[in-house]
């Protein structure tokens, strides 16, 4: 494999390498619930994506200007900001969207990505390169959101953006639906098989034994 | 009331029916001790809040709440989120000095997990649900008490699982968080059992 660029890097990175969700187990809080339906999935990613990258721009501009004492409050109070102005376009141009994602497109100002990235990137460096950071962190939380949401509406409804992929039994078809898909329990699962795959297929990202950490806390939490 | 308390414990779980502070939930859930303070504290702070929010909420953000100041036409309610993020933050602010001046061993106890509490998505997610279903005064303090309750119940039960998980052998890759996510999801379908349950 070449060498990438640097800035490609930081582009690339979060989506697989070091994934928000999958490796720094941040920002599931809102993930799981919307992912029942590809189309939810898809507007909250694309939420996301654009509140993170605005709030890494912002701050990241006005880096110099943040005292060290109040930076917590400050950039939550811009995310705050730019989580609104999303909920509001929302609920302006896609109502009904908004309606299905009820409490969810808010609880982005408390996604732990958000201000994670803001916190530990945009405040160091320049505009353009935290806004790429911004949007891979963005675009690697996006993936395992459309990946669980895939999963679950493949097989809990047999369809996807809710176009009919699988015939269903109660159609004439033959795809008996797995309704447990669409409940709770199964997006805890699906995750937890996610985490596993990334985890082999990158065994670096793996968490050591329990046991032999008794005495020394791992840096994941938040 | 006493149905919404009981719902609002078992059937709509914040933690494992709506995914609601999932951060701190499966960070905190190594040790029993330190995921009972947590949820006690979750349960204060969810007590108070709650139908603080909605007071704020009924009297200065609704629709037309400001008439009482000759305002009738003024909506505030997109103003919800932020006031709520601040009130959340203030409250725990002002329990931690309360704690720490009154009851320091408790305060020392909890000390960390505090200030991880004013940006939990359990917390924000519970007062914005409660303007989202329109409960009253006394039906929110029910529920705050009520998904705080909850919460608390789903992480110890979480803490003590992984507690012993942690001597388990278990399969490379899967350890740490992916089991405790499977685990999650079969908590979540013992309580999805609870529906229509009724204690009392």
């Amino acid at each position: 494999m070449t060498q990438p660029t640097p800035t490609l890097r930081t582009l690339v990175d979060p989506i697989v390498g070091s994934n928000p969700v999958t490796v720094h187990v941040l920002g599931i809080c809102s993930a799981l619930a919307v992912t029942t339906s590809l189309s939810t999935a898809l507007t909250m990613s694309i939420a996301l994506t654009v509140v993170i990258a605005a709030a890494a721009g912002i701050i990241s501009l006005i880096r110099h200007h943040i005292p060290g004492s109040i930076r917590l409050i400050l950039q939550i109070t811009i995310i705050a900001a730019l989580v609104i102005v999303a909920d509001q376009v929302l609920r302006a141009f896609a109502y009904e969207m908004s309606q299905r994602l009820t409490v969810f497109v808010s609880l982005i100002a408390t996604n732990c990505i958000v201000l994670g990235r803001t916190e530990a990137y945009a405040l160091h460096n320049p505009p353009g390169p935290s806004m790429l950071d911004a949007i891979g962190n963005g675009a690697g939380y996006s993936a395992v959101l459309l990946l669980v949401a895939f999963i679950r509406e493949l097989f809990g409804a047999g369809a996807l953006f809710g176009i009919n992929v699988l015939p269903l039994v109660a159609d004439g078809g033959w795809y008996q639906p797995l309704r447990l898909m669409l409940l709770a329990p199964s997006a805890f699962i699906i995750l937890g098989l996610l985490v596993w795959a990334a985890r082999s297929l990158w065994p670096q990202q793996a968490e050591a034994r329990a046991f032999e950490l008794r005495h020394q806390p791992r840096a994941t939490e938040t | 009331m006493i149905d919404l308390f009981q719902r609002s414990i078992f059937e709509e779980n914040l933690a494992l029916s709506f995914f609601l502070g999932i951060c701190t939930f499966l960070a905190v859930s190594k040790r029993i001790e330190t995921a009972f303070g947590v949820g006690v504290v979750l349960i204060v702070v969810q007590t108070i809040s709650v139908p603080l929010n909605h007071l704020l909420y009924a009297y200065v953000l609704a629709d037309g709440a400001l008439a009482w100041l000759g305002l009738p036409e003024t909506d505030l309610g997109f103003m919800r989120l932020i006031t709520f993020i601040a009130i959340v933050a203030a409250l725990v602010q002002v329990l931690e000095m309360v704690l720490d001046r009154y009851i320091p061993g408790l305060y020392r106890a909890l000390g960390i997990y505090l200030p991880l509490l004013a940006i939990n998505c359990a917390i924000i997610g519970g007062s914005l649900f409660m303007v989202e279903r329109q409960l009253d005064l006394a039906e929110s303090t029910v529920f705050g008490l009520g998904t705080g309750i909850g919460w608390a119940l789903a992480i110890v039960t979480l803490a003590a699982i992984r507690e012993r998980l942690s001597y388990a052998s278990v399969p490379r890759g899967l350890e740490g968080l992916g089991v405790a996510f499977i685990v999650a999801g079969l908590m979540s379908m013992g309580f999805s059992a609870f529906v229509g349950v009724r204690v009392f």
